[in-house]
């Protein structure tokens, strides 16, 4: 068994009175896929804001290469190589596709080697028409290529996703399934999705979250099956 | 690498600069000349603001509270020394450090735009009546003594670096603040291009991304601040040395609100607009004065209200925005292009 890249212990949050996030205990191998979902309100961006240190978590910690990285500053964790896609796009609005990747590949690389590799990552991600274009004018589909483009331009060993899919069309989808799989070669993920055709298209372990706490972790066939979490989640949307 | 990203417009700004420098003592007489000269060394003040308000998206009210600090530094230095060229040094490095201790407790608190623009307008505000009660034999730095409300007269003039003796005569000063503002100009653009820049725009865009690309927010911020207070501190020298004569005015309300107009005029997210807002509204500023029809400042209040009703984005993004309508987008997307 490999160390765990990621690992959370007992990890909580709490708004007020609220506790959106509660104990939660997740282990992520070195380029492992892991998938989460939940119904809307299960806590899973709040976990992801905790992961990328955009909140600070009431109690338990985060480790992170087996090091303690709770309480780190946001572009600390980034630093560490941890790159996150937001539920709703993080975009530079004024600036173009080009130096969205440029910025995200030079902070590592010689200018040289920034401008290789966002050539690459547009090829990519399909971004090469727009490569120029201004990102505050783009459709909410392309959003979401950038930012996962600019997420890949750095770099980063676990990469979290917060609903790629979302906004796009059936053959967006089925393309970014297939992108999350080839990083998936070489990197770690995290991915959060309410669209079941894609969990299904990509899932191996799946981590089911429901009111801050972790439901159930198993494979997809077994997480279909689970009546607990047909009720709470599946049930809604008609079942496997 | 940088000249590839320099782009046309600079070049010719950056041309007519020289060209300024080298014909205007040739054209003009003495007196223009010096009007001139204190044109171009606002137009370094209003660079400074420029720069941290347009591209650093900081919003800062206070931006004399360098500039007069630059002034003040300078007189006294130059008072003490009788010499100017350590008195210039002194007059960009204690601005800048002041901006850095000020900057630090700003970006590091991790305050907001609005709290930043009350700050730093407080600042040059207590400067203000600071300067104003030093009046009396008690106030005094070495041997220069502030002088309260009445400021500090007859200080020395730049002189030959090293030879106190040899004072700058007027068309060589005029020579030494253009070259000064076309560096800056030249430097900005050039600091703007390389990887810093570029992070330092981003971080206006977006805060919460740059952090999750692993940039410190709070650094950049906090440097591209420091260079603006020393830019500004450089102003409040040239400003210092044109009239021989500094007053508590340079950290007033008027000083610190003219800036903002010249930026607001020129446009936000340039660096020629700030320099072309500056020049247009001293020239107005010196016209108005010679009459007696309407009151100056009412004028300029007219102005900056219509401005900011009608064409928000300033002069310079507002023609590029009609050149682009004009010439159509495509062009315009090849030039994002380029300048990507």
């Amino acid at each position: 068994m490999m160390d765990p890249i990621l690992q959370t212990i007992g990890l909580s949050v709490q708004f007020g009175g609220v506790a959106a996030v509660r104990g939660v205990n997740l282990c992520l191998a070195e380029r492992e896929l892991r998938c989460l979902i939940g119904p809307n309100g299960a806590g899973k961006s709040t976990l992801f804001k905790l992961l990328t240190g955009q909140l600070q978590p009431t109690s338990g910690r985060i480790l992170f290469h087996g090091e303690d990285i709770t309480g780190d500053h946001t572009h600390a964790i980034a630093r560490r190589g941890i790159g996150i896609k937001t539920q709703v796009p993080n975009l530079f609005d004024g600036l173009t596709v080009r130096e969205h990747l440029w910025l995200a590949a030079r902070r590592t690389n010689p200018r040289a080697r920034a401008d290789a590799i966002t050539d690459e990552i547009l090829e990519r991600v399909g971004l090469g028409p727009q490569a120029g274009g201004v990102v505050g004018r783009l459709s909410h589909g392309l959003r979401q290529w950038v930012e996962l483009g600019t997420v890949l331009a750095g770099n980063p060993e676990l990469i979290l996703l917060d609903e790629p899919a979302a906004g796009m069309t059936h053959d967006e989808v089925a393309r970014t399934a297939e992108l999350v799989l080839e990083i998936n070669r070489t990197h770690a993920l995290i991915v959060v999705e309410h669209d079941m055709q894609f969990v299904r298209m990509i899932a191996r372990t799946v981590t089911v979250m429901h009111q801050g706490a972790v439901l159930v972790e198993d494979t997809m066939g077994r997480i279909l099956k689970n009546s607990a979490v047909r009720d709470i989640y599946l049930g809604k949307h008609g079942g496997a | 690498m940088i000249l590839r990203r320099v782009s046309p417009g600079v070049l010719v700004t950056a041309a007519m600069m020289v060209g300024v420098a080298v014909g205007a003592p040739l054209i003009v007489d003495q007196f223009q000349l010096l009007q001139l000269t204190v044109f171009a060394s606002m137009c370094i003040l209003a660079l400074s603001l420029g720069v941290v308000w347009g591209y650093g998206g900081i919003l800062c009210f206070g931006q004399s509270a360098f500039f007069g600090l630059g002034a003040y530094t300078y007189a006294v230095a130059a008072v003490n020394l009788g010499e100017s060229t350590l008195a210039i040094v002194l007059s960009i490095v204690v601005p800048a450090v002041f901006a850095a201790a000020l900057g630090y407790f700003m970006f590091y608190g991790r305050l907001s735009d609005v709290y930043l623009g009350v700050i730093t307008l407080s600042v040059t505000l207590i400067f203000f009546n600071l300067t104003n009660s030093t009046a009396g034999d008690a106030y005094r730095i070495g041997s220069a003594r502030l002088n309260g409300f009445n400021g500090m007269p007859s200080l020395p003039t730049f002189n030959v670096p090293g030879n106190p003796g040899r004072p700058l005569d007027p068309t060589e000063t005029f020579c030494l603040v253009m070259a000064l503002l076309l560096i800056v100009y030249v430097g900005l653009h050039a600091l703007l291009a390389s990887h810093f820049g570029r992070v330092v725009v981003a971080v206006r865009e977006n805060e919460t991304r740059c952090e999750l690309l692993g940039y410190d927010v709070r650094r950049h911020k906090l440097l591209i601040f420091t260079l603006g207070g020393a830019i500004a501190g450089l102003a409040g020298s040239l400003f210092a040395n044109w009239g021989a004569f500094v007053s508590p005015n340079v950290f007033s309300l008027t000083t610190t609100s003219q800036i903002i107009i010249w930026v607001i005029v020129g446009g936000l997210g340039t660096l020629v607009g700030p320099i072309i807002g500056c020049v247009a509204m001293q020239y107005l500023a010196t016209e108005l004065g010679t009459q007696q029809l309407a009151n100056t400042s009412l004028i300029f209040g007219i102005i900056f209200l219509a401005f900011v009703l009608l064409v928000p984005r300033g002069i310079v993004p507002s023609l590029g925005a009609l050149r682009a309508r004009l010439f159509g987008a495509r062009e315009r997307q090849g030039a994002q292009a380029r300048r990507a």
